[in-house]
């Protein structure tokens, strides 16, 4: 979709302030809500991809003013409620009396098996490559053209190079394909190339000794 | 057009840190009787990420590469199996690319679309990383992102903006800095900061 999200070369953003004391964590909630990430995917509740499709259907002015964090809660709650983890009312009436409650804290729980899994899964990640058995369409040094025009669904396509030509600089193999695995319509499996933009491309003269390298899935290239 | 209209619970934003709190634990509190999480995952985890993962684990590969230039071919060539050598490496960093830093050429790490970073070296992202500003700015004006981080590249030198908007992680092996001949591999990893492993400074001169 075409949302807030798709940030690159967008104006108006003034300075990046960039405090050379940040924690890793801000609040202590934000420590449940990183954990929850894996717990929620493990459950079923969503993908990868889905995920960061939840957060990009946040309506622009709240995912421009919220805390990073938000966005997961927002994308949690989303699919969590249409997946029956959270009962929308049930989930209400339960913020209500914390909020009424402060100081109420959960009691500690224990879950040895899953803080295994979570040490396999910080060890050692998660694998995107799928296999291809078609030849993949593009090989280094050939010119590209990114497709053009809108996104209904989940892309990895920014607009900022949509109708851009480039150079592929590496294909890497074939990996999930996150426009139709974050819609329901299967993993797939997609080649991705790092695609080489000349600045002046993609700004003009602005854009003058800087270069651009970004990933994209075969099915965004088209021949130049 | 998939639209999520409006969000089921009700709350709008910007939220206090006491509303968010106070959902969090809402949300915590069903997925613990539901069996999907524990306090003791959530500690575990969250402590990895406080006290283990962080910007010194990229600063020692990259003080390896200075000294060792077989190490430094391999981090270059296949940057995944090479941190593995020496125990780093893991989730969000299953496939790594490292950027060289030379007379000619520096690189800057940017996620335009979301928050992608190199977690085993670097750890979790700091917000200006996830934040608008940063986000927008870095593929169209490296230089002035760089400018407020106090560095300039030179003129003369081309920036390499890269955009981590598949399931590569990048991050920059910065040059390493004059007057530095025979330190030790502990040393020079003291000058091997975050923003230098992104790409928006060069690592810190000796003093």
């Amino acid at each position: 979709m075409d949302g807030i999200h798709d940030l690159g070369g967008r104006h108006g953003f003034g300075p990046i302030l960039h405090p050379d004391d940040e924690p890793v964590f801000h609040s202590e909630w934000e420590k449940t809500v990183l954990v929850m990430f894996p717990a929620m995917a493990m459950a079923g509740a969503f993908n990868l991809d889905e995920f960061r499709h939840g957060m990009e259907q946040i309506p622009p002015h709240d995912y421009i003013t919220a805390r990073y964090y938000e966005h997961w809660i927002d994308s949690m709650v989303h699919y969590g409620v249409e997946r029956g983890i959270f009962d929308a009312e049930e989930l209400e009436r339960r913020t209500q009396y914390y909020l009424d409650n402060p100081d109420k804290e959960l009691p500690p729980s224990s879950k040895p098996e899953m803080v295994e899994t979570l040490k396999g899964l910080i060890a050692s990640g998660d694998d995107y490559h799928r296999p291809n058995d078609q030849p993949a369409k593009f090989a280094t040094g050939d010119r590209v053209t990114v497709v053009d025009g809108p996104s209904l669904g989940h892309t990895r396509r920014p607009a900022y190079v949509r109708g851009r030509t480039g150079t592929i600089a590496t294909l890497h193999g074939s990996y999930v394909y996150p426009d139709t695995n974050a819609m329901g319509e299967g993993e797939g499996s997609e080649y991705v190339y790092t695609v080489e933009f000349s600045g002046e491309e993609l700004w003009g003269e602005e854009g003058a000794n800087s270069t651009v390298y970004i990933d994209l899935w075969e099915p965004y290239l088209l021949p130049a | 057009m998939t639209t999520q209209g409006p969000n089921p619970v009700s709350g709008s934003f910007p939220r206090s840190d006491e509303e968010i709190a106070a959902r969090v634990k809402a949300m915590e509190s069903i997925l613990v009787e539901k069996d999907l999480i524990a306090s003791d995952a959530i500690d575990y985890m969250s402590s990895v990420f406080e006290n283990e993962l962080g910007p010194h684990l990229g600063a020692r590969a990259t003080a390896r590469a200075w000294v060792d230039p077989e190490f430094k071919l391999f981090l270059l060539a296949d940057a995944t199996a090479a941190c593995r050598e020496i125990d780093i490496g893991g989730i969000q960093g299953e496939e790594m690319i490292v950027l060289e830093n030379t007379e000619d050429v520096h690189n800057v790490v940017v996620c335009t679309l979301c928050s992608c970073y190199p977690w085993p070296v670097l750890g979790l992202p700091p917000n200006w990383y996830k934040y608008p500003a940063y986000r927008a700015r870095a593929v169209r004006d490296p230089r002035g992102v760089m400018a407020e981080f106090g560095f300039d590249p030179g003129d003369d030198i081309e920036v390499k903006v890269w955009d981590s908007s598949a399931e590569l992680r990048y991050w920059v092996l910065p040059r390493r800095p004059e007057g530095t001949e025979g330190w030790s591999e502990e040393e020079l990893a003291a000058l091997v900061t975050r923003d230098s492993l992104l790409g928006l400074t060069d690592a810190t001169a000796p003093k």
